[in-house]
């Protein structure tokens, strides 16, 4: 085994005993456990422990592990009294922005937008409700003089309480049913563009694109399915439709680590990249060593080339003073591919006229 | 789905006009609507009429997948190097510094990376690019290989570029002179010091008007 797959499986494990410790201590060593849900329980547990391997050896590849280790630098520096005012107005206004409200898909297209803001708030919700209960952590018990009232327990500890004919109690044991619907809502817009779209044709993969949405919209009917037969139909095939809710549930959980669903553990990154690029913008910049002008900040210049040599790449110019290729702009590579060619066809001009 | 056929793409600078119909065609195709991903550039705009139209040269190890730290530019099985992946790309600009031909394009708006993707909605299909669908003087050509070398006898594509100490194989070819000696790759760094062509006609044609003008 490679030094960083046993680096990666080690964390992996450790964040797997960390999870388990922390659901046995959530639940009051167990006592607070719905047994019906241990599925649920172990498939959450090996995907965490997927999903922390697959971060672990992400975080290992050498661009990644540079962006790591700089952003932390970068974090504590922009922690510093003089900046950490306006940089926390600046994290707080990303979450929103770009996590929240999803700008950038906004700008990307509007269907696109209402399909993954449907998408995301639906397993946001679903998840902020299943998580908790499978763990243990939160359970709704009757109040002992008012078996009408239900108050919701943290970690054991009572909060707040509310009747259970009300709109309240409504909203909440159905909260399910709500993000269901969501999902349902994005995962038919989303389906809908990719029928439509013949660029999304031509580039989606089934693995990666089209089996995510399969699997949300199974995991969706079927939650539907399990209220409409408790609420409609007396129960009929409830056994049946748990046991296929629960299958949906934990293939998508086993899933997360791979394809599409990695994204949502991914995208944390933006923040590191977005203040790293800030503390760029405010020091020396790097200059084009073939027309001088400005093109990017000299820190990501010098990192780029520490990562590409640790890739095994090597753009280093030992007999010109241009040093590495990376010192010169985009522009100026462009222009150079074209001045290359014209410079091989001078060359045969030249042998041709007898010039050299 | 990709159907295999005979056709490669040949770029061929020197016969570039500076249209930019391939500009306008490429923004055109479905894979990204609306966006050109082609680069025309003025090699010297003051001085020099040379233009150099530059797609994505879809390297066989491509250096902007591999300094990628979201892991988000993928090769097809059919060496075809496409836009990030939506959903990964973290807009750090990676990609767009290291990439050897100045390739892709920061969307700062999308905070998405997009790049030429050889129209992959068309090439897959059998279909020639937008840009080379379009291009009236040949710079940019989608066929099969015979036909460029018959129709171009004196010119030969080639897929190697040399940039420093790195030599980088591309699935797009140049065509470069055949003879005397035929080139293996082409050295781009070795045109650092290179000037636009005409840059000497104008520059003499503004002496002599310079002098004319200085003359009683």
């Amino acid at each position: 085994m490679s030094k960083e797959k046993l680096k990666a499986n080690i964390w992996a494990f450790v964040v797997t005993a960390i999870l388990a410790r922390l659901i046995t201590l959530g639940s009051g060593n167990l006592d607070r456990f719905d047994a019906a849900l241990v599925g649920y329980t172990f498939a959450t547990l090996f995907a965490a422990f997927g999903i922390t391997r697959r971060y672990a050896l992400w975080l290992q590849r050498p661009p990644t592990a540079m962006y790591w280790t700089r952003g932390w630098k970068v974090f504590f520096l922009l922690l510093h009294p003089r900046h950490i005012v306006s940089n926390l107005f600046r994290f707080f206004q990303r979450l929103f922005v770009h996590y929240a409200f999803n700008d950038f898909i906004w700008r990307r297209g509007r269907m696109r937008w209402l399909a993954h803001w449907y998408i995301m708030w639906g397993c946001v919700i679903a998840g902020g409700i299943t998580f908790p209960l499978v763990f243990g952590w939160v359970h709704f018990a009757s109040e002992p003089d008012n078996l009408e009232w239900y108050r919701v327990r943290l970690f054991g500890y009572p909060t707040v309480a509310f009747p259970i004919r009300s709109l309240v109690g409504f909203l909440t044991f159905h909260g399910l049913v709500w993000s269901s619907i969501l999902v349902i809502i994005g995962v038919l817009l989303a389906l809908r563009r990719r029928l439509h779209d013949h660029g999304a044709a031509a580039l989606q993969e089934f693995g990666e694109d089209i089996l995510p949405l399969f699997l949300l919209f199974a995991i969706s009917v079927t939650g539907l399915m399990l209220t409409a037969s408790y609420t409609w139909m007396k129960g009929y095939g409830y056994d049946f439709l748990a046991i296929l809710h629960a299958l949906t549930v934990i293939f998508t959980l086993l899933w997360l680590p791979f394809g599409k669903f990695f994204h949502i553990f991914q995208r944390s990154a933006t923040v590191g990249v977005a203040f790293y690029q800030d503390v760029g913008k405010q020091g020396e910049q790097a200059k084009c060593r073939r027309c001088g002008e400005e093109f990017a900040s000299r820190m990501h210049v010098e990192d780029l080339i520490t990562v590409e040599q640790q890739l095994g790449y090597h753009y280093e110019m030992p007999d010109s003073p241009v040093e590495h290729y990376q010192w010169i702009c985009p522009r100026c590579r462009r222009v150079l591919l074209g001045l290359a060619q014209g410079q091989l066809w001078s060359g045969v001009r030249d042998q041709e006229s007898g010039i050299s | 789905m990709y159907l295999p056929n005979q056709n490669e793409f040949f770029i061929d600078p020197a016969r570039c006009i500076g249209c930019e119909a391939c500009v306008q065609a490429c923004s055109e195709c479905d894979t990204h609507k609306g966006h050109a991903m082609i680069h025309l550039e003025h090699v010297d705009r003051g001085q020099s009429t040379q233009t150099v139209p530059v797609v994505c040269m879809h390297c066989e190890s491509p250096t902007c997948a591999e300094v990628c730290p979201a892991d988000a530019i993928k090769k097809t099985d059919d060496g075809v190097v496409q836009s990030a992946r939506k959903p990964r790309c973290v807009a750090c600009n990676n990609c767009v510094l290291a990439c050897p031909f100045g390739v892709p394009k920061m969307i700062t708006d999308f905070e998405l990376m997009m790049k030429c993707d050889l129209c992959y909605d068309r090439t897959s299909a059998g279909k020639k690019p937008m840009c080379a669908s379009v291009c009236p003087s040949g710079a940019l050509y989608f066929g099969p290989r015979a036909q460029i070398e018959q129709l171009r006898p004196r010119s030969t594509p080639v897929n190697k570029f040399q940039f420093g100490r790195q030599t980088v194989a591309t699935k797009v070819h140049m065509m470069a002179p055949k003879g005397p000696a035929k080139a293996q790759y082409v050295d781009v760094t070795d045109a650092m010091n290179e000037t636009g062509r005409g840059q000497r006609i104008s520059l003499d044609i503004l002496s002599t008007m310079y002098v004319s003008e200085e003359q009683p």
